[in-house]
């Protein structure tokens, strides 16, 4: 049924329709709303879950990793400082090889304070074993957590899956959004089988000693798994569409650029401001188009090089810093063209949208002009030189 | 593709912590030995057995040449030894 809704609201919809029978998260804007209308469904009784309030979200995380390893669907979303503080028990969840949704809520890293959007929280985590899918507009971001239910608690899979959204864009914004009913995500999503759980009749231990004799192969078989989900995705969102009658990749989506020029990569909401700017630039007869990454991890090279082999000019956004290196997304763009027969000429690399800065039309149309033959590394883009005056001596 | 996730009890002891022994092992003479089972007590490994006096020994498969056993025995009746050389 097609519903005005918020971000937040949606999501807290959809996820209540999953019934994980565990909820544990610690508020922090901008995921708050996702949380409180959880809460809400739980105390009046339209959800049969246990929400545990924790005093922090290391203590969220460790619950949720609690709940699955003893068997239970589980859910919990954070945001920024919050992923951060999750950071060492979301390397232990995807080490032991549980399934678990969470849903970040893309927002700004401190110093200085910053509660607004960038991507920086889950870039900076992308190398912590989960797999992790960025959503373009609110219905993307309500159906990739049924995606990623049904893709982390595959048998063969059983990796926990990082729901991205950006912060206020999404989790503020309202669309018009399609949401699933219960009938539809029973038939999608099962009840949650665990293929392994905390039991005393059955005793096993998660998350033990792996000493050198170990340690390595834990990693490879967590690589290996993480490059088979990218096999198993079309499976699932062709199963999805099946249910639902909405066809995703899952991994990538090409927008006018089979025929173009200059393609734009990006992730997340900037996505819908770039297709609109390239639509305006279609009418003018602009050979112009986007690459969306949803897939950041695993990382889709292959389905990457096949759709960029044959452009001449690529423009990748980051809304996100490796401080004294080369932009995060950019950096591996280009590493998957070195030594390729076709590739780019230019490959050129833009951060935009830090800490909340709007990324507007007019910045999409920028970044379009400075995408010329003179390649561009780490481009700030809308970047306010007056403000770097400033002098302490 | 799953690693080995070290599931099932009791896979310490497929660690043996025995070679982790660089200088020197303990030596349980028996010759003086009360039976108060300090040592037992004491190992991290939990790899000293005995009950009566003097029958005490510890697994050389997991002891990690800690020493705390002879550091504790009242009686000295535990010393160190240098790795490698005979009893």
């Amino acid at each position: 049924m097609r519903e005005f809704l918020e971000g937040s609201r949606a999501v807290a919809e959809v996820v209540k329709l999953c019934k994980p029978g565990v909820i544990s998260a610690y508020p922090i804007t901008p995921q708050t709303h996702i949380v409180e209308e959880l809460a809400q469904f739980v105390a009046n009784g339209d959800l049969a879950s246990q929400f545990v309030n924790v005093e922090s979200e290391h203590s969220a995380a460790s619950v949720v990793l609690g709940a699955v390893a003893g068997g239970v669907r589980a859910y919990t979303a954070t945001s920024s400082q919050g992923l951060f503080y999750m950071g060492e028990v979301l390397f232990n969840i995807a080490g032991m090889r549980l399934p678990l949704v969470m849903t970040c809520a893309n927002r700004a890293i401190s110093a200085p304070i910053n509660i607004w959007n960038d991507q920086q929280d889950s870039v900076s985590l992308r190398d912590c074993g989960w797999v992790q899918l960025f959503a373009e507009d609110i219905q993307e971001a309500v159906d990739l957590h049924l995606v990623a239910y049904k893709l982390s608690e595959d048998k063969s899979i059983m990796l926990p899956v990082m729901v991205c959204m950006d912060g206020f864009a999404l989790t503020h914004g309202i669309e018009t959004v399609d949401m699933p009913n219960q009938e539809q995500v029973d038939k999608f999503l099962p009840p949650y089988e665990p293929l392994y759980k905390l039991d005393t009749s059955n005793p096993m231990t998660l998350g033990a000693l792996g000493d050198p004799e170990y340690y390595t192969e834990s990693r490879y078989a967590i690589q290996q798994t993480l490059k088979e989900t990218l096999d198993l995705m079309p499976k699932v969102t062709s199963d999805f569409a099946q249910v639902f009658a909405r066809q995703y990749s899952g991994i990538i989506e090409e927008y006018y650029t089979r025929d173009a020029e200059r393609v734009i990569v990006a992730m997340g909401s900037v996505c819908g401001t770039v297709k609109d700017v390239i639509d305006e630039l279609r009418k003018k007869g602009k050979r112009v188009g986007l690459l969306k990454i949803t897939s950041y991890r695993p990382f889709p090279s292959h389905a990457i090089y096949e759709a960029l082999k044959n452009i001449s000019k690529v423009a990748v956004l980051d809304r996100a810093l490796s401080l004294g290196s080369y932009a995060p997304l950019a950096s591996e763009v280009k590493a998957l063209f070195f030594g390729k027969k076709k590739q780019p000429q230019v490959v050129s690399s833009f951060i935009v949208g830090l800490g909340g800065r709007d990324i507007t039309r007019d910045s999409i149309k920028e970044i379009f002009r400075l995408l010329t033959n003179k390649e561009r590394s780490c481009e700030f883009i809308d970047l306010k030189p007056e403000l770097l005056k400033e002098k302490y001596e | 593709m799953f690693g080995p996730l070290i599931v099932k009890p009791g896979s310490s002891r497929n660690n043996k912590t025995g070679s982790w022994r660089v200088e020197s092992r303990p030596k349980f003479l028996q010759k003086n030995c009360i039976a108060c089972k300090m040592c037992i007590l004491i190992c991290p490994e939990a790899c000293i057995e005995g009950m009566e006096k003097n029958t005490y020994h510890c697994d050389y498969d997991y002891c990690k040449g800690c020493g705390n056993c002879a550091a504790i025995c009242p009686k000295a009746d535990i010393v160190m030894i240098k790795e490698g050389v005979k009893e």
